[in-house]
C-alpha cells in the first residue's frame, strides 16, 4: 500500500516537472511549427485597434512633432543655458540601454549554454534592433541641422574635410553604428531555420517574404555546421561589442570637464545600468507576448520569468553597488561644485526624482524579486520591470539636464522644462511597439528550432525510483 | 595627388596672442559693452520670453553676485564674462566636425558657423558657459537689416556662436598695417565692447607683447584667470579689490 502511494508521488512528480519545464514538454515537431505559424497569424480586432492608435501617435508624436521642430529650430523644446542636452539625450541613453538586454539575454545565455533563454531569445533581440533604431530617431532629433548629419561621417570629398576622431561624438557613431549592424546580423542568423519552416507552411506574399529571408536554407548538414559556426562566432563577439557600445556612450559625460559627468567609474556603471533597464524591458515585453499572443503560455511559462526575476535582481544589486561607488567618491573629493551638485541632485527642486529613482531601482525589486513565488508571477515581474524602466529613465534625468543646470558659473544656473520633446519621446516608444507588434505578426517570435533542439537533449530518466533529468551535449 | 596638410599642433602651454585686461573695480555694469557687441557682430534679438529662459545670444554678459544675507547684503563688482579664448579650449575636442577648432594664425578659438551641426557639445563642454546657440531664426524687422555689420556673417538656427574677439576688426588692422609696410601698433584698434566701456574697464591688446598697454596691465600682482585650475589658459585676466 505504502509502496503504491509513493509510486503515485513520483509520477505526480514527473507530471509536475513537465508542466514546469518547457524543455521536459515536448510536443511533435509539426504540432509545435503549427502553434508558432498560427500565432504569427492571428489578429484580433484588438490587435488592430491598438496598431492603429500607436500608428498614430508615431505619425503626430515623432514625424510630425519632429517636422515642426526641423522648421522651427530647437527653440520649440525646452533645451537651454545651461542645459544644453535635454530629453533627447535622455532618450537615446535610455533606448540604447533597452537595446542591451536583448544581446546580453541571448549572447551571453547562449555561449554558457544556459537552457531556459531558448524560447525566448528572439524576443529579446528584437529589442535591441528596435531599441537602437530609437536612440537613432532621438539623437538626430538633438542635433541642431540634422540635415547636415552625415557631415558626421567619414566621406571622401574634395575639401579634405574630415570628422574629429578626438570627440566622444565621433565614437559615439562608430560604436553605434556598428553594434547596429552586428546585432542585426546577430538576430538574422538563428532566424533563417525558422522562416525557412514558414516558408514550408506558407502561401502568396508571405511565401515570397519568407523565401527571400531563407536564403534558400533547406536544413541540409552543411548549412547548419555553417550556421552553428556563424552563430558561436557572432555569439562571442557581439558581447565586447555590446560592453563597448555603452561605455562609450558614458564617455559622451565622463570625458566632458562638468562637475557630475567626470568621474572614472561611469563606464561599468553605464553598462550596469543598462543591463538593469534593458532586463525589465524584457520581462515586460515577455509578460505581454504570453499574455495576449495565441499559444504562447506553452512557450514561455512561469519558470522563465522565474530565471529572469533573478537575473533582474542581481543587476538590481549590481546597479547599487555601482551608484553607491559613484556617489561616494564624488561627495568624498570635497569639490565644491559637486558638492552643490549633490546637494542639488537630492533637495533641489527635482529632489523627488531622485528618491524616486532609488526606491524604483533598489527598494522595490530587492523587496519582490527574492521571492520565488513573486518573481514567477507574470503580472508582478511586469510591474517591477515597469517601474525600473521608470528608474532607469531617471537615473538619466538626473544625470543630463537636472546636473547640467548647475555649472561653475552661478550666473547661468537655470532649471530644464520639457517642450516639444515630450511627444517626440512618446512617439519613439510608440513606434518601438509598433515595429514590435508588426515583427511578431511577420515572423516567428518563437526560435522554435531551438526550442525542439532542447527538448531532444532533454531527457526524464528512472533510476531506481528517482527520476533524474539529464542533459546531452548535441552541438 | 600631393596636398600636403598643415600639421595643427595642440599645444598645452600655447602662449596667446590676443588678450582682454578686465577692471572690475572700475565697471559700473551699464551694458554698453553687451549693446557694442551685439551691433558689432549682428547678433539676435531673441525677445523677453527666449531671454528669460536661457536663451538669451550675448557674446558678453555682466555677472552680478550677492554675498550674504538680507539685510546684510552686499554687492560684489560687476563681472564682464566672455569666451575666454582658452589656449587649451575644452571645447574645442569634443566638436564631431572641427566646426569649433583654434586658429595658429590669431590664436583663437574659432566657431566656423557653416561646419557646425549643432550637437552643443562644445557648450556644455565649456565651463565659462559662454556660448550661444541659435534655438530658432529670430525675426529682424525692418529697418533692422539696413544695421547689420557687412564684415560679419549672420547666423541662422541650428548653430552654435561665441565671441570672437571681434575677429574681423583684427584682420581689418593688420591688413591696413600691411598695406601701409608696417607693423600693428597697440591700441591702434580695439574690441567693439572695449571701445564701448566708458569707464575704460576693458582693455585689449597683444598679450605677446611685453610692452602693450594690455600685457603691462596684466602683470599687476592681484590679476586673477577665471578657472585657471582646470587648465584651461585662458587670456583674459580680470583685477577686483585694488
Amino acid at each position: 500500500m505504502a509502496e503504491k502511494k509513493n509510486h503515485a508521488e513520483h509520477a505526480h512528480g514527473e507530471e509536475h516537472l513537465r508542466e514546469k519545464h518547457l524543455m521536459l514538454d515536448p510536443l511533435p515537431r509539426g504540432q509545435m511549427n503549427a502553434m508558432v505559424m498560427e500565432s504569427m497569424h492571428t489578429t484580433s480586432w484588438k490587435f488592430w485597434a491598438v496598431f492603429g492608435l500607436l500608428a498614430a501617435i508615431t505619425a503626430y508624436g515623432l514625424f510630425y512633432s519632429w517636422g515642426v521642430m526641423i522648421a522651427e529650430g530647437l527653440g520649440v523644446a525646452g533645451v537651454n543655458r545651461p542645459a544644453y542636452w535635454g530629453i533627447f539625450l535622455v532618450n537615446t541613453v535610455f533606448w540604447i540601454g533597452i537595446s542591451h538586454a536583448g544581446t546580453f539575454i541571448s549572447a551571453i545565455l547562449r555561449v554558457f549554454k544556459a537552457e531556459f533563454r531558448r524560447p525566448f531569445t528572439r524576443a529579446a533581440e528584437l529589442m535591441t534592433t528596435f531599441g537602437l533604431v530609437q536612440a537613432g530617431f532621438s539623437i538626430f532629433m538633438h542635433m541642431g541641422r540634422v540635415w547636415l548629419s552625415y557631415w558626421l561621417m567619414p566621406y571622401p570629398n574634395q575639401r579634405m574635410l574630415w570628422p574629429n576622431l578626438h570627440s566622444p561624438l565621433s565614437w559615439d557613431l562608430l560604436a553605434i553604428t556598428t553594434y547596429l549592424l552586428s546585432s542585426t546580423m546577430y538576430l538574422f542568423l538563428p532566424l533563417i531555420p525558422d522562416v525557412a519552416m514558414a516558408r514550408d507552411r506558407s502561401t502568396g506574399w508571405r511565401k515570397t517574404f519568407y523565401k527571400i529571408l531563407a536564403l534558400g536554407f533547406r536544413g541540409t548538414e552543411g548549412e547548419w555546421t555553417h550556421l552553428r559556426n556563424a552563430m558561436n562566432i557572432f555569439a562571442w563577439a557581439i558581447i565586447p561589442v555590446m560592453f563597448s557600445v555603452h561605455t562609450i556612450v558614458s564617455w559622451d559625460f565622463a570625458a566632458a570637464t562638468r562637475p557630475g559627468w567626470n568621474s572614472t567609474i561611469f563606464g561599468p556603471y553605464f553598462v550596469v545600468g543598462a543591463l538593469h533597464s534593458g532586463m525589465g524591458a524584457v520581462i515586460m515585453v515577455l509578460a505581454v507576448v504570453r499574455g495576449t499572443m495565441k499559444n504562447m503560455k506553452y512557450f514561455i511559462r512561469p519558470e522563465h520569468f522565474e530565471a529572469i526575476g533573478k537575473l533582474m535582481l542581481i543587476i538590481s544589486m549590481t546597479w547599487a553597488y555601482f551608484f553607491f561607488n559613484d556617489y561616494m567618491v564624488q561627495w568624498y573629493g570635497g569639490d565644491k561644485w559637486t558638492k552643490q551638485l549633490l546637494h542639488f541632485h537630492e533637495a533641489g527642486p527635482m529632489g523627488w526624482m531622485w528618491f524616486v529613482m532609488l526606491i524604483f531601482n533598489v527598494a522595490i525589486p530587492w523587496a519582490v524579486l527574492w521571492n520565488r513565488k513573486w518573481r514567477s508571477t507574470p503580472w508582478i515581474v511586469f510591474t517591477v520591470g515597469l517601474l525600473i524602466n521608470v528608474g532607469m529613465w531617471f537615473e538619466r534625468y538626473i544625470i543630463i539636464p537636472i546636473s547640467l543646470s548647475i555649472n561653475r558659473m552661478p550666473f547661468t544656473w537655470r532649471l530644464y522644462q520639457p517642450g516639444i520633446e515630450i511627444p517626440l519621446g512618446i512617439g519613439t516608444l510608440a513606434f518601438f511597439i509598433l515595429l514590435y507588434m508588426a515583427a511578431s505578426r511577420l515572423i516567428p517570435l518563437i526560435p522554435v528550432w531551438e526550442v525542439q533542439e532542447g527538448q531532444m537533449a532533454h531527457e526524464l530518466k528512472k533510476y531506481g525510483r528517482e527520476t533524474v533529468v539529464t542533459v546531452s551535449e548535441l552541438e | 595627388m600631393d596636398i600636403k596638410i598643415s600639421e595643427v599642433k595642440l599645444s598645452e602651454e600655447q602662449a596667446g596672442k590676443w588678450g582682454l585686461v578686465i577692471d572690475q573695480d572700475i565697471c559700473t555694469g551699464c551694458q554698453a559693452c553687451v549693446a557694442a557687441c551685439a551691433m558689432e557682430n549682428n547678433l539676435s534679438f531673441v525677445g523677453e520670453e527666449d531671454s528669460g529662459y536661457g536663451r538669451s545670444m550675448h557674446w558678453i554678459r555682466i555677472e552680478r553676485f550677492w554675498e550674504g544675507e538680507y539685510p546684510e547684503v552686499k554687492m560684489t563688482p560687476n563681472q564682464p564674462m566672455m569666451c575666454q579664448q582658452c589656449g587649451s579650449a575644452p571645447c574645442e575636442p569634443v566638436c564631431p566636425v572641427f566646426a569649433t577648432v583654434h586658429s595658429e594664425a590669431e590664436q583663437l578659438n574659432l566657431q566656423v558657423y557653416n561646419r557646425c551641426v549643432g550637437t552643443r557639445y562644445c557648450a556644455n563642454n565649456c565651463p565659462y558657459q559662454v556660448r550661444s546657440f541659435n534655438w530658432r531664426d529670430y525675426e529682424r524687422p525692418e529697418p533692422l537689416p539696413n544695421q547689420l555689420n557687412p564684415d560679419v556673417t549672420v547666423r541662422r538656427r541650428g548653430v552654435m556662436e561665441k565671441c570672437t574677439f571681434c575677429i574681423q576688426r583684427i584682420h581689418q588692422a593688420q591688413d591696413q598695417a600691411k598695406a601701409e609696410g608696417r607693423e600693428v601698433v597697440d591700441g591702434e584698434f580695439t574690441t567693439a565692447c572695449a571701445q564701448a566701456c566708458p569707464a575704460s574697464a576693458i582693455i585689449f591688446g597683444r598679450v605677446d607683447d611685453p610692452e602693450s598697454l594690455v600685457s603691462q596691465l596684466g602683470r599687476r600682482s592681484h590679476g586673477v584667470k577665471h578657472l585657471e585650475e582646470l587648465g584651461t589658459l585662458p587670456n583674459v585676466t580680470y583685477f577686483k579689490g585694488g
